[in-house]
Parts: C-alpha cells; sequence; structure tokens
C-alpha cells in the first residue's frame, strides 16, 4: 500500500510543480519573471489589479467564456444528432461518411487559414454581423470542425445502448424524433459531458483562428488577449499573464468537477465493447 | 456488437407512410418542425438580401438550392438519416472541406508572394511600380481610405488637386470622380460616403501597402510620397504584347514572360520579383523530393516528426497506466485529491502552460536549472530542446491518458484477471496476457486519434521553441521543428510566402498521418465493427 502512495505523490509533484510557479508569479508583486521563484515569497493581487484595468481582461473572458460555451453545446447537439444516424440507420455512404469524418480532421487545418481568410472577407463584406471581429463568425468557424472525432465518441457510445429499447419503442409507435430526445437522449449523458467539456477545452485554447479573427482589442479570445501581453514583453507583463492563466483555469476546473462523475466512464465506455 | 442481433432499420416507421411530411406526428413534432423550418426561411432570408444587393447570382443560387435541399430533407417522411446528418455536415461542408478543397488545389501552383493575381495584375503591378516622377507634374494632397474596415479593406487613394480645388478618388483601377467627398482646409478629405478613412496609425500600419499602391493614368500612375502627398508620375517599364515582355525604357533591359513558371526572366536569368499565378502541376512535389536542400530538411524533419509523435503517444500511454494502475485499488485514503490534482494540467489552459514551460527551460533564469542545478541550454542545444519539447507534451498529455486507462482499467471485468493468477500464473504474467491486450482493445481509437493529433502538433512547437535551435546552414528547418511548423513557416515565414509548396507538403502530410491510422484501424478490427 505504501509504494501506491509514494507514486502517487510523485505525480502530483510532477502535476504541480509547473502550476505552482504560475500561482507564485501571479503572486509575486514584482510582476516580472525573473523575479519569480516556485515558493512564493512575497504575496500582492497588484498583478490581478492591473489586468482588471489595465487591459481589456474582462471582456477577453466573457468572449471566451460565450464563444465556448456555445461552440460546446453545438458540438454536443450536432454530433449527437449525426451519431444517432450512424448507430441506428443502415444507409449508403454510412461507412465511407465515418471514415472521412475521421480523415478530414487530420488535414493541418492552419494551411487553409489562407482560404478562410479570404473566405471571412468577403463574408465580413456582405454580412458583417458574422464576418471578422464578432462571436458568431468565430463560433460557425468552431462549429466546422464539431462532427469529426466528436461523432466517433458518440457512436460508440451509441451503440452500447441495445437496440431492443428503441425497438419496443416503435413497436409502441414513437417516431424516431420521440427515441432520439426521449429514450437515447438520456441515456447518454456521460459521452455528452465529455463531447461538451473536450470541446470547451478546445475551444478555449484555440488560437491559430482566433488571432487572425479577431484584431480587435474588445473581440479578443483570453487566448489571443493573454498571448499579446507577453509577446514581445516577455518579462515584464509575465506576473499579469500568469494571473490571467489562473482565472482562465477556473471555468474549466469548475466543469470539470461538475461533470467528473461522467468523464472517466464516458471517454472509454464506448471505445471499451469492441 | 454482443446483444443485438435485430435487422438494421431502413424504413420509416409506417405511422409516417405515404404522408408528405407533417401527418403522423406530435403536435410538439409538429411545432418543433414548423419553427426549425421557420428559421432556416429567416436565416435565408437575411443572407440572400445582400446578395442580391451586390449582384452575387451564383452565391444567391447556392443558397437558394441549399434551403430547398434542407426543406426537402425534412419534409420528406422517408429517409430519416439525412434529417440527423444535415445540420453537423453544412457547417463541416462550408467551414473544412471547402477550405480544405480550395487548400489542395493550390498545391498544383505556384501561389504565394509575388505570384497572387492574373499576369494581367502582374503587368499592372510592374508597370505601376515602375513610376517616376517628372518635374512639374501633377501634384495631389492625398487622404488614404479604404472601403470597408480600416485594417482589411482594399485601399483607395482621395486626391485633391490644389489647382483645380476638385477631389478625386483613385482606385487600383483608375480614378473616378469623388461624389460626396468633404474636404478640410488643408486639402485633406475629412469624410467620403462608402469609405473608412485611415488615421496616422492605421496608415503606417499599412504603409507598406500603400507605397505599392499606384494608381493607373492614361500615361503613367499616381503614386504616394509619405501619407499625405500623391505625385503621377511616368511609368518607365511598359508592356510589349508583340515580343510577350517587359522592356524598360530607362535602362533598356528587356524581361520576356516565363508562362509555365509565371515569371518575366531577362537573357541572364535575372527576374522580376512580381510574377504571377500559374499551375506547376506536380511542381512543388518535384521539389520537396527533388531539391537537394529541401529533400535534406523534409526526411530529417519526417524521422524527428515519427518520434515526437510515438514518444509522447507511448510515453503519456506510459505514465498514464502506470499512475491508474497505482491507483486503481479501491482502499487508497485520499483517492479522489490524488485523482483530482493529477489530472489538473489537463484543465489548466494549454497555451498559456506551453509558455510557461518555454519559460521554465529558460537557460539563465528558468525554474528548471535552477531547481536542479544544472545549465542547460534547453532551447539553444538540439537533443536538450528535443527532450524538453517532448517533457513538456508529457506533463499535457499523461492526464488525460491516466483518465483514459482508470476508465478501462475499471471496464475489465477482475474475474478474469483473478482466474488468469489463480491458474497458477504470476501477476505479472496475467497483467501481460489478459489486462494488456484488453486495455489495447479499448484504447486503441483513442491512441490512434492522439498520435494523429501529435503527429500536427503545431501548438507544441509554435509556443516554445518556434522550431529552433536552427543550425547555422539552414535558418528555415531547426532541430525540433515538425513537418507541420516547418510547413508553416514555409506558408508564412520571413522568405516569402510560398502557399503552393506548403501546400503540397501538407498533402504529403495528410497522406501520411491518413496512411497510418487507416492501417491501425484496420488492424484493431475497428473498421469490422463499423459494418
Amino acid at each position: 500500500m505504501g509504494w501506491r502512495h509514494l507514486v502517487a505523490l510523485i505525480a502530483v509533484a510532477f502535476s504541480l510543480f509547473p502550476i505552482l510557479f504560475v500561482v507564485s508569479a501571479a503572486l509575486n508583486p514584482l510582476g516580472t519573471l525573473s523575479s519569480t521563484s516556485i515558493i512564493p515569497t512575497n504575496f500582492s493581487f497588484a498583478n490581478f489589479a492591473n489586468l482588471f484595468n489595465n487591459t481589456r481582461f474582462l471582456n477577453w473572458f466573457v468572449n471566451s467564456i460565450i464563444i465556448a460555451l456555445v461552440s460546446a453545446a453545438a458540438a454536443m447537439f450536432t454530433s449527437a444528432l449525426a451519431a444517432y444516424a450512424f448507430s441506428r440507420y443502415r444507409f449508403k455512404g454510412r461507412r465511407g461518411g465515418l471514415m472521412f469524418l475521421l480523415l478530414v480532421q487530420m488535414f493541418p487545418q492552419f494551411l487553409a487559414m489562407v482560404t478562410i481568410y479570404i473566405m471571412f472577407t468577403r463574408i465580413s463584406d456582405l454580412w458583417p454581423q458574422i464576418g471578422f471581429n464578432t462571436w458568431w463568425g468565430l463560433t460557425l468557424l468552431y462549429m466546422g470542425g464539431a462532427l469529426g472525432v466528436n461523432t466517433w465518441l458518440m457512436k460508440g457510445f451509441f451503440d452500447t445502448i441495445p437496440k431492443d429499447l428503441d425497438e419496443s419503442a416503435k413497436v409502441d409507435g414513437a417516431t424516431h424524433t420521440q427515441i432520439f430526445f426521449g429514450i437515447i437522449l438520456p441515456l447518454v449523458t456521460p459521452i455528452l459531458a465529455v463531447v461538451g467539456l473536450l470541446s470547451f477545452i478546445g475551444t478555449i485554447n484555440e488560437f491559430l483562428m482566433a488571432n487572425i479573427f479577431l484584431t480587435q482589442a474588445e473581440t479578443k479570445t483570453l487566448a489571443v488577449g493573454l498571448y499579446g501581453l507577453i509577446y514581445g514583453e516577455r518579462n515584464n507583463n509575465f506576473g499579469m499573464f500568469a494571473a490571467g492563466t489562473l482565472i482562465t483555469a477556473i471555468p474549466t476546473v469548475a466543469l470539470f468537477f461538475a461533470l467528473q462523475r461522467y468523464i472517466v466512464g464516458g471517454l472509454t465506455a464506448g471505445a471499451v465493447k469492441g | 456488437m454482443q446483444s443485438t442481433t435485430t435487422k438494421p432499420t431502413r424504413e420509416a416507421p409506417p405511422a409516417a407512410k405515404g404522408s408528405w411530411g407533417f401527418s403522423g406526428s406530435t403536435p410538439l413534432a409538429l411545432v418543433g418542425k414548423i419553427v426549425g423550418l421557420g428559421m432556416v426561411a429567416a436565416i435565408a432570408v437575411w443572407l440572400a438580401i445582400p446578395l442580391i444587393d451586390q449582384g452575387q447570382w451564383l452565391m444567391l443560387a447556392l443558397l437558394l438550392a441549399t434551403t430547398a435541399v434542407i426543406f426537402l430533407i425534412y419534409l420528406q417522411p422517408r429517409r430519416i438519416p439525412p434529417k440527423y446528418l444535415v445540420p453537423g455536415t453544412i457547417f463541416l461542408i462550408i467551414f473544412q472541406v471547402l477550405p480544405v478543397l480550395f487548400t489542395v488545389s493550390t498545391a498544383f501552383t505556384n501561389f504565394g508572394d509575388g505570384h497572387r493575381g492574373s499576369k494581367q495584375d502582374a503587368i499592372t503591378a510592374i508597370e505601376g511600380a515602375s513610376v517616376q516622377q517628372v518635374p512639374g507634374g501633377p501634384q495631389y494632397v492625398l487622404t488614404i481610405a479604404a472601403k470597408g474596415a480600416d485594417t482589411t479593406g482594399d485601399l483607395a487613394f482621395l486626391l485633391y488637386d490644389p489647382n483645380t480645388k476638385q477631389v478625386q478618388l483613385g482606385t487600383d483601377k483608375g480614378l473616378e470622380p469623388a461624389v460626396g467627398a468633404q474636404v478640410g482646409a488643408t486639402g485633406k478629405v475629412t469624410a467620403m460616403p462608402g469609405y473608412t478613412l485611415l488615421n496616422a496609425g492605421a496608415a503606417s500600419a499599412r504603409s507598406a501597402e500603400i507605397s505599392a499602391f499606384s494608381v493607373p493614368t492614361a500615361n503613367g500612375a499616381i503614386r504616394s510620397s509619405g501619407l499625405s502627398r500623391a505625385y503621377e508620375g511616368k511609368k518607365t517599364r511598359a508592356y510589349d504584347a508583340g515580343c510577350d515582355c517587359i522592356t524598360d525604357a530607362a535602362t533598356g533591359g528587356k524581361w520576356t514572360a516565363d508562362n509555365s513558371q509565371g515569371t518575366f526572366v531577362a537573357a541572364n536569368g535575372d527576374r522580376l520579383s512580381q510574377g504571377w499565378q500559374v499551375n506547376v502541376g506536380f511542381g512543388n512535389f518535384a521539389r520537396v523530393f527533388g531539391d537537394q536542400t529541401l529533400r535534406t530538411y523534409f526526411l530529417g524533419i519526417l524521422v524527428w516528426n515519427f518520434a515526437f509523435a510515438f514518444l509522447v503517444v507511448f510515453g503519456t500511454f506510459a505514465l498514464g497506466l502506470a499512475m491508474a494502475m497505482a491507483l486503481n485499488h479501491p482502499r487508497i485514503k485520499g483517492l479522489k485529491l490524488y485523482r483530482v490534482l493529477i489530472v489538473l494540467p489537463y484543465a489548466m489552459p494549454a497555451f498559456a502552460m506551453l509558455l510557461v514551460w518555454r519559460d521554465m527551460f529558460n537557460q539563465d533564469f528558468g525554474l528548471i536549472n535552477t531547481l536542479t542545478g544544472l545549465d542547460v541550454n534547453w532551447m539553444g542545444d538540439p537533443w536538450a530542446a528535443k527532450l524538453a519539447v517532448i517533457i513538456i507534451q508529457f506533463w499535457l498529455g499523461y492526464p488525460y491518458m491516466f483518465l483514459v486507462c482508470t476508465g478501462a482499467l475499471q471496464s475489465i471485468p477482475t474475474d478474469l484477471v483473478e482466474a488468469a493468477s489463480v491458474d497458477g500464473a504470476g501477476k505479472s504474467y496475467a497483467f501481460r496476457t489478459v489486462t494488456l491486450p484488453l486495455l489495447f482493445v479499448a484504447t486503441a481509437p483513442l491512441l490512434i486519434s492522439s498520435f494523429a493529433f501529435n503527429f500536427n502538433n503545431f501548438n507544441a512547437i509554435a509556443m516554445t521553441t518556434e522550431g529552433g535551435p536552427f543550425p547555422p546552414d539552414s535558418p528555415t528547418a531547426g532541430a525540433t521543428d515538425l513537418l507541420i511548423s516547418y510547413s508553416y513557416r514555409l506558408a508564412f515565414g520571413e522568405s516569402g510566402a510560398q502557399y503552393g509548396l506548403a501546400a503540397a507538403v501538407s498533402i504529403l502530410i495528410f497522406m501520411i498521418v491518413a496512411g497510418i491510422s487507416i492501417v491501425s484501424f484496420r488492424r484493431t478490427a475497428v473498421l469490422e465493427e463499423i459494418n
């Protein structure tokens, strides 16, 4: 039993020391990289105050949360719909469609950046409400990647729900919509939680697209804004950057805790059944 | 598929048979359908208005066709799968498939800096750039404007002629009267309908573009001189259709068009930097494999790329599995707390933690050297840098594998493992013959997608080493460069954008990753299962 604790403690130390460093940097009153050690020597919330008073951090935070929540909800919904079709129906192009979903994600997306930029230049011209520097534009772009891996995860989980359930409901006269919303969806909560969490984390972390998409200070997301803080001013703004990093982690950690009981089961249940 | 022997459904339930959509539905479903299709119609109308305004008939036709298809799919009762596939697929096609297809098509062209537009655009630009001021030529007070946003809109010059007191609008097409322009006391334009005036900051941000901009006129062009003056000059270079060449009246130089490469070349091999976009067939692919320096880089990076992806996937998997097994015991005190603390790196924002790790590996004041008492030049030594990026990925990736392995371990029936142990086999034998194979089957799809992700893990490199350290003789291919960060540099690097070549490299990347994934999926029998 003792060795288990020892291994766990080593792992915890490995996991925590970079985070401890960030905490220390965030509390460091000097706010510079070179004066930060792993154990905080002085405590001050000056970095947090600076972050809120001297940057558009609050804007970035709100932007990120809204974009991430909407994208995650859209990813959950569209991929659950697609997974239902792939899991419960047999149709022409099903196998090819599943393979295509997996492969299209493997194309290096950033190169399509040039095309996406040209595309959104036209969109901004025609429909400025969904063009550059808007929540909608970026969210729509993220929704393009919503199916892919999510559909696979979901389909694996859907397959574990016995088809007898649908069949007997069908005999009772239930329509396919009633089966999907009334029977399947409540049973697949774990995988919905996993897909939601993965999309949320992915969106909060997305930098490349957001960086070319959002150029105005008030429309930036956390990734773009925080990167801008230490771009060029790497040493001096490090304390503010660390403070921002900690605040950015709060929604993810909260979501993680809220969904914790679904996650372990949801991640593997779909894959395990093979 | 263990439990289900039911025949797959192909037909819609009989309740909806023979109806045209609405009958046979419950009132709630009917309302939902009407509201949903109503919203589709509303969005389509909203999208259509600017298209009609600007006369974009092709896009309007596409919009109408898409809307019609959506209505058809949801109003017909028989085919059910499309009803569930349409919502995600529409976004997938518009924002992923179309951009990727366009990118693929550029791999067969020389698209990039100096090769963007048509041959006519190139000629206009070359002639425009050769404009030189002649003494006594017309001078203007210049106001710089943009159509649309000041950072991205097409440039335009608003030109106030002090002699005639008239303002003209100069675009890359030519001059036209500036209708509705308001002029201040100095001759600067203060407002112009349909245009955004650039202030000094916005103008200096686009100064390179502005100084290259010219407004063609009958016998020359108008160019800027600084941000508030413009002059009309005469062009010294001109295109001669007879010899398909550019001649320079001042120096007597002559550059003949090479229509297969999209450039103008002089007899001595000197090329004009401004060319045009042409199809080069498989030329870019031939360059990757044929060009001596490029081939060396490509192979070196490819080997490292494979090593990186394998090491990261199996390293994180081994670490995660070891931790999951150590903690896979119901009576450990503080189990929940351990799990939460170990998983915490996964919940931290990865982009920020990559930047933090980069600074922790700093040679002079980084935490790693301070804590260990080492003096390693992490970002300067090729092997140390490779080790550093792998350690960083271990930290970021192993909590995920820990979660996955925990779940998989819990789903393995304990009686199986116990049976193997009872049969006289040792614990390690039971582990190797029962637990590990089952674990691999359970986690194979996740391992494959993790491999695909890490093979193209752009952020892991771009946010830490930026590909470096770079050997002195190859400033474009660094020791930690993955193919993706290398092609990013090709596409957007300082040595000039080469989208065509970068697209070719990314097609090669795609073929490698997709090939490996398909083969691995076949081997793990996942493909059999989706039948």
